[in-house]
């Protein structure tokens, strides 16, 4: 059961989201940003929150193009698993993999603070050990994560049940509430919230720790 | 490139005085050149040299058996056991600040996180202490929006936690708002690192940013009409960039890992000239600088404009020359540049070429060592009048005059915007009281808080200068944390006004009075002098930030009372109203003298909290406003009532008598905890209980969902 965390140059959760797999049993690398190719035998690709390139272009939209980005590409379609957060959501939908664009938030500010989070549908290793519908608080920290997508891009995702996380008190302006959004085989997700810090009692909540759970349940099953 | 003639006007210009001027015609035995002359003022001026300031900070108790480096260095080092330390500092970036809130305040930040990581250590939090002037002046609104969102665009990106700070208003700052941004990190205690260069012939390294006019003059303020080769449009204020600090960051502390660093110092003020000069003196050795080979931003730079640039994120290292390839290797890692610029030389000299011609060529150990010090007049602050015709107020209206005051309501509209949680540790974020970070991988954690109380310290500057450190350690207490060491921010009007300096002198002999008491040495620290616009000094600013242990977060006071606990005081209740910010806020009056400080109350008050913390759910020391806003501030972050004893009145209510804290209990720890303060000599009283949905004191009340509206949204409707 591996994981690998890619590293771009000013990310700044990439130890945090390792702390995160490795607590939920994954054996975990760091993979830096130049890398053409990722380690043998990785299950799931972590995509990290923070600043990449320093985000003075559109979020993510730098990280997107590089090298290793190819890799994890690549990855997705032959239906690895990844898992982007913050910073990593917008790299993700810079790069194609989910669909959709975050724009800034409408209040303009940029905001930390736990929110309450409704639970899509348990159907993807990432939801697995939520219920349908519950409410979790996690954590959000981001300056433009105004999710938003073409009207028909927005009804498909919601019709097929791919809005993994919506906001239970919108904080951000994001289109239908959208906190997070899977690919349709379910098995990327980019999120906006960070599970990471909320996979520790230490840290004020564990609510994040049954995404990480879940993901390796579904190694432990196979 | 020809350099302008040197003349009265251009000295005077560079802030020197003529007696000045003078020790350094003594010292040099000839004209200085031009780019002599700027080097003299940048390492001569108050913020270099502290002229006006050293005679008394040498009076502030600096050790320890916690104390692995005091103040002297980039930031001070203080062993929190198991082979770590915590490395800390507080900066003030305050002038740069109003010119231009966001980059001033996020260079701020980016300067202290340099000080921080230039010693080893990855930085694990930030705090910033905020002054601006009244809430309804023009300027404020503007300046509070870009100050908060220079700190939260910095510190964000570059991925450090803000855990801390406070934030005031008073118009003694219309003209000069106060950025104080403090920053800790973590090292391993054998792996800190110094900027006292050793060994002859070694290279000097550049690295980071490339160097660009931004900030030359900045701390000299040379101007245009002397040397038009500085363009008059030029800001003054650096630019500030997280990314290219971040990948410093992770390239120094990647490099320093491998063991090729020797020295190192980062480029803060007057850059080059104080890096250098620093790391060659402390070491006794000289330095040659070869500005040829300095990364340049621009074309044409003179060694004038190189060696007073402040561009940002640049560090300068002496580097072991058989790990050169490793260290190239890291930077080219990082995208960063590397350059060797010079070398380590025996004799005492500063010699800086350029384009072939010698620049400057000084003795070195005198640019520092031979800076002036002034003990400057000082007068002292005459005692205040005792306070006459103590005012009385429904208690209910008393608080929500000050929840209603930006400077006591719900800072969440700051603090929202900066991530406080970022690395993961984060086991207290702002709000109330301290932040607390877990030590990452072990099970202790550090606690931070930031206090000072100026219309304390105008009143009666040794009073306030004690009761900074005072609350700074109750706060540390009041998380269950035992209070290490701290840093001074002084932030003071014109030193040369004998009132001003006399403001300075009564509040470093109440910090250095408290400090030793409380067991608390000032590790680092920082002056900032004439903070005056037309003539009128800020109230006197001297920010203590402080840093405390917990041994296990297992030990931590949990920090929110529960549904049916008592509500105790800790410490004498006398009703103190002088100065206090009921009187201040509803009454619009400043008058009577602080609250005196017993110490020695503080220490045995402190330390019993930390010895029954076992039995507290939570605790908050009292301080403005008294119990009635600690006690509204503690139910309302609990989402409960609280009921206070009926006979509670105004000065009780309100009184900010020092050495007190709020805890709340379960109903049989309170009895233990009344137990041990008897035994202790201790005095603690219930005064009420926590619960229900309701606000009451003494006899009025009010719904909390009322208070909490107001509470949670006076901050946003004033400024936002």
């Amino acid at each position: 059961m591996k994981a690998a965390v890619v590293v771009f140059p000013g990310s700044n959760c990439d130890r945090d989201l390792a702390v995160a797999f490795r607590a939920a049993g994954f054996d975990t690398a760091m993979v830096w940003h130049k890398e053409t190719t990722l380690p043998d035998g990785i299950d799931v690709v972590g995509v990290p929150g923070g600043f990449s390139y320093g985000d003075y272009l559109r979020s993510g939209a730098i990280a997107a193009r590089a090298p290793v980005c190819r890799a994890v590409a690549d990855h997705a379609v032959r239906g690895g698993y990844v898992l982007g957060i913050c910073n990593g959501f917008q790299v993700l939908t810079e790069t194609g993999l989910l669909p959709g664009a975050l724009m800034r938030n409408t209040g303009i500010k940029y905001i930390c603070r736990t929110v309450p989070l409704v639970v899509g549908p348990a159907d993807s290793p990432f939801t697995a050990q939520y219920e349908a519908g519950e409410t979790i608080r996690i954590p959000i920290a981001h300056h433009d994560g105004n999710y938003t997508a073409a009207p028909d891009v927005l009804a498909r995702i919601r019709d097929e049940g791919r809005v993994a996380f919506a906001y239970g008190d919108n904080p951000n302006g994001s289109a239908h509430d959208i906190a997070g959004v899977l690919s349709d085989n379910r098995r990327v997700l980019g999120m906006m919230p960070h599970p990471e810090r909320a996979a520790d009692p230490a840290l004020g909540g564990t609510d994040g720790r049954r995404l990480f759970a879940g993901l390796a349940g579904e190694f432990a099953a196979a | 490139m020809t350099e302008p003639q040197i003349t009265e006007d251009l000295v005077a210009a560079h802030g020197l005085k003529p007696d000045e001027y003078a020790r350094i015609l003594e010292i040099i035995g000839r004209s200085p050149t031009f780019t002599e002359l700027g080097i003299f003022s940048a390492m001569w001026n108050e913020h270099c040299s502290y002229k006006s300031s050293k005679k008394w900070l040498r009076t502030l108790p600096t050790t320890g058996p916690q104390v692995i480096c005091g103040p002297g260095e980039n930031a001070g080092v203080v062993d929190i056991g198991d082979g770590q330390a915590v490395i800390f500092k507080m900066e003030s970036h305050n002038h740069p600040s109003y010119i231009e809130p966001y980059q001033g305040a996020a260079t701020g930040v980016g300067g202290i996180l340099r000080d921080v990581f230039t010693m080893g250590a990855r930085p694990i939090a930030a705090m910033n202490a905020l002054s601006f002037g009244d809430v309804s002046h023009p300027r404020t609104r503007q300046l509070v929006h870009g100050v908060v969102d220079g700190i939260g665009g910095y510190g964000n990106a570059f991925g450090v936690p803000t855990v801390g700070g406070e934030i005031r208003f008073d118009p003694s700052y219309n003209g000069n708002c106060l950025v104080n941004a403090f920053a800790a990190g973590l090292a391993d205690a054998d792996r800190i690192f110094y900027s006292a260069a050793s060994g002859v012939g070694l290279p000097v390294v550049y690295l980071g940013a490339r160097t660009g006019r931004d900030g030359v003059g900045g701390a000299t303020m040379a101007s245009a009409e002397f040397d038009d080769t500085i363009e008059d449009k030029r800001p003054t204020v650096q630019v500030g960039d997280p990314f290219t600090e971040k990948r410093l960051m992770e390239a120094c502390l990647e490099l320093m890992a491998t063991g090729a660093v020797v020295a190192i110092q980062d480029m803060g003020a007057a850059g080059l000239t104080c890096s250098a000069v620093e790391m060659g003196d402390k070491g006794g050795l000289g330095v040659r600088l070869d500005l040829d080979a300095v990364p340049q931003r621009e074309p044409g730079m003179t060694a004038y404009e190189m060696m007073l640039s402040e561009s940002q994120e640049r560090m300068l290292m002496v580097l072991d020359p058989a790990k050169e390839a490793t260290a190239r290797a890291v930077f080219d890692k990082w995208d960063l540049d590397f350059a060797i610029v010079g070398e380590t030389i025996p004799e005492d000299r500063f010699i800086v070429l350029h384009g072939g011609t010698e620049m400057a060529n000084l003795p070195l150990s005198t640019l520092s060592g031979a800076a002036p010090e002034y003990d400057r007049p000082w007068v002292e602050t005459p005692a205040p009048a005792p306070l006459e015709n103590a005012p009385k107020i429904d208690p209910i209206e008393g608080l929500k005059a000050l929840i209603s005051h930006p400077a006591h309501a719900s800072r969440h509209w700051v603090y929202e915007q900066y991530d406080s949680q970022v690395m993961a540790d984060t086991i207290r974020a702002p709000g109330l009281g301290a932040g607390v970070i877990r030590v990452h991988g072990t099970a202790k954690a550090l606690a931070f808080t930031s206090d000072v109380t100026p219309r304390y310290v105008v009143a009666d500057p040794r009073e306030g200068g004690k009761q900074a450190v005072a609350e700074a350690y109750r706060n540390l207490v009041s998380v269950g944390a035992w209070p290490l060491a701290a840093t001074d921010n002084m932030n003071f009007g014109n030193p040369e006004k004998p009132e001003i300096m006399g403001q300075f002198v009564g509040a470093i002999k109440g910090i250095a009075a408290a400090c030793a008491a409380l067991d608390m040495p000032i590790v680092s620290g920082n002056v900032s002098l004439y903070n005056e616009t037309d003539g009128s000094g800020i109230l006197p600013t001297p920010t203590i930030g402080a840093v405390g242990l917990i041994e296990d977060v297992s030990q931590m006071i949990p920090g929110l009372p529960r549904d049916g606990d008592l509500a105790l005081v800790v410490g004498k209740t006398h009703g103190h109203l002088g100065r206090s910010a009921l009187l201040d806020i509803a009454f619009g009056r400043r008058d009577g003298p602080p609250p005196p400080v017993d110490l020695r109350a503080e220490r045995r008050h402190g330390e019993f909290v930390l010895r029954n913390r076992g039995l507290v759910n939570a605790a908050t020391d009292l301080s403005d406003g008294g119990l009635a806003l600690a006690a509204f501030e503690m139910a309302e972050a609990a989402g409960i009532g609280v009921t206070i004893d009926k006979k509670k009145r105004t000065a009780s209510l309100f009184g900010e008598d020092q050495a007190r804290y709020l805890l709340a209990c379960p109903f049989d720890a309170a009895e233990a905890l009344m137990t041990a303060a008897a035994k202790a000599g201790v005095p603690v009283r219930t005064v009420g209980r926590f619960g229900g949905d309701t606000v009451t004191l003494g006899r009025a009340s009010a719904p909390l969902a009322e208070l909490s509206a107001i509470y949670r949204g006076a901050f946003a409707a004033a400024l936002g």
